[in-house]
């Protein structure tokens, strides 16, 4: 069929007893192919939402399907077709490295050869680790295994839950590389991270927050909707400069960003007024110039509209 | 002013695995101090020397002014301790907690009492003062595990990955309470492998097997590797001969 | 098929692999059995007895005589009067009197009924049965000499009859039920910590999105954890055998059959309470404490079921490990065959298959 979403989530909600609303009125589309960003903090329902669509939870309302297989009526075909990488990489600690994958590659009655041009990038790191026990293995080292376990039967749809959380800058930074590859080789990825940094490595983004979500549009197109003049500053007191850019007339928000602060403004004015508001409160060092928007400027910015 | 802390070729082997090869700096007193370095890379191994955890095998290090070797105890009422992961009791209320942990410290009875209603009060959340811990949101949590840390007044916050996965906002009002913290004279030494977090320390250090292989202010560190992240940095770093495309 | 037999291969290396959970499981049986064969007996050996001997005679002393060789007693004191039989118990010096009347030769001889009285120290009841039960059989046998070959038989004053356990021998009462004990709940736990493991690492996520069958799952669990259990079962018997000198009079082929279909009934209560609980913790404690407890009193390991309310009769009749100790006992010390014990057999093979179909059905396919 053409032009069916790989993934189709309709006004889903999910409830977890009567106080958490982990879900709320979810919808959005993936399109066959994509790399798809779930982007939100913990407790925003990402986990939530991955469970529903691998068919491990069933939402209260709405409707979700998977190549056009419904989640819940169908919930064996989904299984046999997707790649699923729960939160904490499952794997078996006690069996090598070897014995996991051939063991994942049978339970999804697919075998190792037959698929292995698709892991063979990913693979081929661990080739010399073959017979050492996961449990043993580094993060990075775990995440590229639990990932090629959860390809190893050539799924159509990978849902990946985040991947990168408690997994260092390195390999981070070499996961995201493998997920792009794959992408080339057209399986459509959902992934999910609390990172907003990563946002910009996918093709398009849902912003998520308390089991809402927030926006959904490319990387460049979320962080070009931030429409208020935005100044980088900084001085030699950090605390005392955040407080006090908080008290400036025009100011819509200020927050640190690293060793700088992003200061909005609500009107366009020169920096020379916020310099010389900062100087006669005795910074010192003051520097300003122009900021570049991040998604995280945009995030924060829908969370205190919403 | 002495630093508040200093290690000076302090080093740690187990067997014949060097985990920690003589690392040698200074945090100044009030600095927020980021420590960073890989999975494996020795910073555990590193913070138990400098909390009295662990015994060093070769090398210097004082916190707060006192020995690790010799007074190890003296050390650990000085410092606090929080980590993401298992600060506070779940099962407790916020309350219970306070309590709890003022008592640990040795904290006078009016002191915890006189404390509870400040911190409760501060953060916002006197109508969840009885409510279980569990029961708050991640970020809130995360708040109040770091008012409880500092409670007794430490001379040092240790602070172990204190924002992953927190939503931006949230995050940015725990950097103001740690800022406020530092400006009240309270040295922050964070350790975290998230380069994010690492932006907003005033000086860190970069631990690559075993070793320190940078030390300086973020924005020093980015002009010297011509690189726009923290994160850019800790690839150079990391991966040498690599470069991130 | 592959499936189950790979699912079958990774349960075997979970199991191999942790070498030290392994030496608990395979060592703790020994300890229990040794335990409660020799620590928990209700066998006496040289228990302290006096006599008071009124009548001085050939028959008596050699009645005393059998009773010192036998190894069960130890003679102590000779009383001069009936009086003396009260303060001799009170100071704690003895546990049985035996009193021999005046002219035992004489009034047996004139065919009078005679009566050798045995008084013991009854606050503790199981002792004092027991010794009452030697010390007649002693005499019994002495009795049933004398009459051979006589025109007149002697008055028999005791007839005590043991069956399959002459000697009283307890372990012969114990290891069964041990074996039973063990069985049972080593078997169960195992299994139920099986399936929350999964729960608790995060594996069972991928498992579940798997096309993998419930059922395969459940057999899967069930398959590796025989061979182990009947491990178990080896080392159980043979130490009943070689240190206790149980006899199996039965086919011992029967006896590890019957052991299999134990065993998978225990593994398959364990897989059940594993598909209804998240935590290895939860699991264990219920497979312990809530499967000790019944399966200890219930199963007429300790307690004879007769003498029972009929409320905890009944009760009992839903506790495998009654069915399976009526079964052991039967092969190992009666010696019969399956024309006798098919009715327990099958009883129990309908408690496996309702434990595992129940499994199975209770296998959540989701998560909540």
């Amino acid at each position: 069929m053409p032009n069916q979403p790989a993934i189709d989530v309709q006004n889903i909600s999910k409830r977890f007893g009567k106080q958490v609303q982990a879900l709320e009125d979810v919808s959005f589309q993936v399109q066959p192919g994509e790399l798809f960003g779930l982007i939100g903090p913990d407790g925003a329902g990402k986990t939530a939402l991955m469970r529903i669509l691998t068919t491990l939870l069933l939402a209260d309302e709405g409707q979700a399907r998977v190549n056009g297989w419904d989640v819940r009526k169908d919930y064996k075909l989904i299984r046999r077709n997707v790649g699923y990488m729960p939160g904490r990489f499952s794997l078996y600690q006690d069996l090598s490295v070897e014995e996991n994958l051939q063991f994942f590659a049978t339970i999804f009655g697919a075998a190792i050869e037959e698929n292995y041009g698709l892991i063979r990038d990913i693979y081929s790191q661990l080739e010399p680790f073959r017979t050492r026990k996961a449990g043993k293995l580094s993060g990075g080292m775990k995440q590229k295994l639990a990932l090629s376990c959860a390809l190893i039967h050539k799924p159509s749809v990978l849902f990946l839950d985040e991947p990168t959380t408690g997994v260092d800058a390195v390999s981070r930074h070499e996961f995201w590389e493998m997920l792009q590859r794959l992408r080339q080789k057209g399986i459509t990825i959902l992934v999910s991270t609390p990172y907003m940094d990563e946002a910009g490595l996918c093709e398009r983004v849902a912003l998520i927050q308390k089991g809402r979500i927030l926006s959904i549009d490319t990387p460049a197109n979320i962080v070009g909707s931030f429409d208020k003049p935005l100044l980088a500053i900084r001085t030699d007191n950090m605390y005392r400069l955040i407080n006090d850019l908080r008290q400036f007339e025009s100011t819509h928000s200020a927050y640190p960003f690293g060793d700088y602060v992003h200061l909005a403004l609500d009107r366009p004015i020169w920096p020379e007024a916020v310099h010389a508001f900062l100087a006669a409160r005795e910074h010192t060092g003051i520097e300003i110039k122009a900021a570049t928007v991040t998604i995280e400027d945009s995030f924060m910015e829908l969370m205190t509209r919403s | 002013m002495l630093p508040a802390i200093t290690a000076d070729k302090l080093t740690k082997r187990f067997g014949d695995f060097t985990a920690v090869n003589q690392i040698t700096f200074e945090v100044r007193k009030g600095e927020i101090f980021g420590f960073l370095g890989a999975n494996g890379a020795g910073k555990t191994t590193a913070i138990r020397m400098l909390n009295g955890l662990s015994r060093p095998t070769a090398g210097q290090a004082s916190v707060a002014g006192f020995d690790v070797y010799r007074h190890a105890e003296k050390i650990k009422r000085r410092i606090g301790y929080m980590s993401q992961k298992f600060s506070l009791y779940e099962d407790l209320t916020v309350r219970e907690n306070i309590q709890f942990y003022g008592g640990i410290y040795g904290l006078p009875l009016d002191e915890i009492r006189r404390q509870m209603k400040q911190l409760v009060a501060g953060l916002g959340m006197e109508p969840y003062a009885r409510s279980l811990v569990k029961s708050l949101p991640l970020g809130w949590r995360q708040k109040l595990a770091f008012s409880i840390a500092i409670m007794h007044r430490p001379e040092i916050v240790f602070l172990d990955e204190p924002t992953g996965g927190v939503d931006p906002i949230t995050r940015r009002q725990f950097w103001e309470m740690i800022y406020k913290a530092a400006d009240e004279g309270m040295t922050v030494f964070v350790t975290t492998h998230y380069m994010d977090e690492a932006e907003y320390c005033g000086r860190v250090s970069i631990m690559v097997d075993g070793r320190i292989a940078a030390l300086d202010t973020p924005h020093a560190l980015k002009a010297q590797f011509h690189a726009a992240s923290m994160n850019e940095v800790f690839l150079n770093l990391t991966r040498p001969g690599r470069h991130q495309s | 098929m592959k499936q189950l037999l790979i699912f079958i291969r990774k349960e075997a290396y979970h199991i191999f692999r942790d070498k030290r959970t392994l030496l608990i499981l395979l060592g703790m049986p020994m300890v229990q059995v040794l335990l409660f064969g020799f620590a928990i007996t209700n066998e006496i050996n040289n228990a302290r007895i006096a006599i008071l001997d009124l009548s001085k005679g050939e028959m008596s002393r050699d009645i005393i005589q059998r009773m010192a060789a036998s190894g069960y007693f130890e003679i102590g004191e000779n009383l001069h009067s009936l009086s003396d039989i009260e303060r001799h118990f009170r100071q704690g010096k003895t546990k049985l009197v035996a009193v021999f009347p005046p002219q035992l030769e004489e009034k047996l001889l004139r065919n009078t009924p005679v009566q050798i009285q045995l008084v013991a120290d009854a606050t503790d009841p199981n002792t004092a049965t027991t010794l009452i039960n030697y010390a007649s059989a002693i005499i019994g046998r002495y009795m049933q000499e004398q009459n051979q070959g006589k025109a007149l038989p002697l008055a028999i004053t005791t007839e005590v009859k043991m069956l399959y356990n002459p000697r009283l021998k307890s372990v012969y009462m114990f290891v069964p039920g041990v074996i039973t004990i063990i069985l049972m709940l080593m078997s169960a736990m195992m299994t139920s910590i099986a399936i929350t493991r999964e729960k608790e690492l995060g594996t069972m996520e991928v498992l579940l999105v798997s096309p993998l069958r419930p059922s395969t799952i459940v057999i899967g669990k069930v398959i590796p954890y025989i061979l182990l259990a009947l491990t178990m079962a080896a080392i159980v018997l043979m130490l009943g055998a070689f240190v206790f000198g149980m006899p199996i009079r039965g086919s011992l082929l029967l006896l590890i059959a019957e052991c299999v279909l134990f065993v998978i009934t225990s593994l398959s209560l364990g897989i059940l309470i594993s598909t209804r609980t998240e935590t290895q913790q939860v699991a264990m404690l219920i497979s312990l404490m809530a499967l000790m407890l019944p399966t200890i009193l219930l199963s007429g390991f300790i307690f004879p079921i007769e003498s029972m309310p009929k409320v905890l009769q009944l009760l009992s009749n839903i506790i495998p490990a009654k069915w399976f100790i009526i079964i052991i006992k039967n092969v190992m010390l009666r010696g019969t065959g399956f024309d006798f014990i098919w009715k327990e057999t099958l009883i129990l093979l309908g408690m496996a298959l309702f434990f595992i179909a129940a499994s199975i059905r209770n296998f959540k396919i989701r998560l909540a």
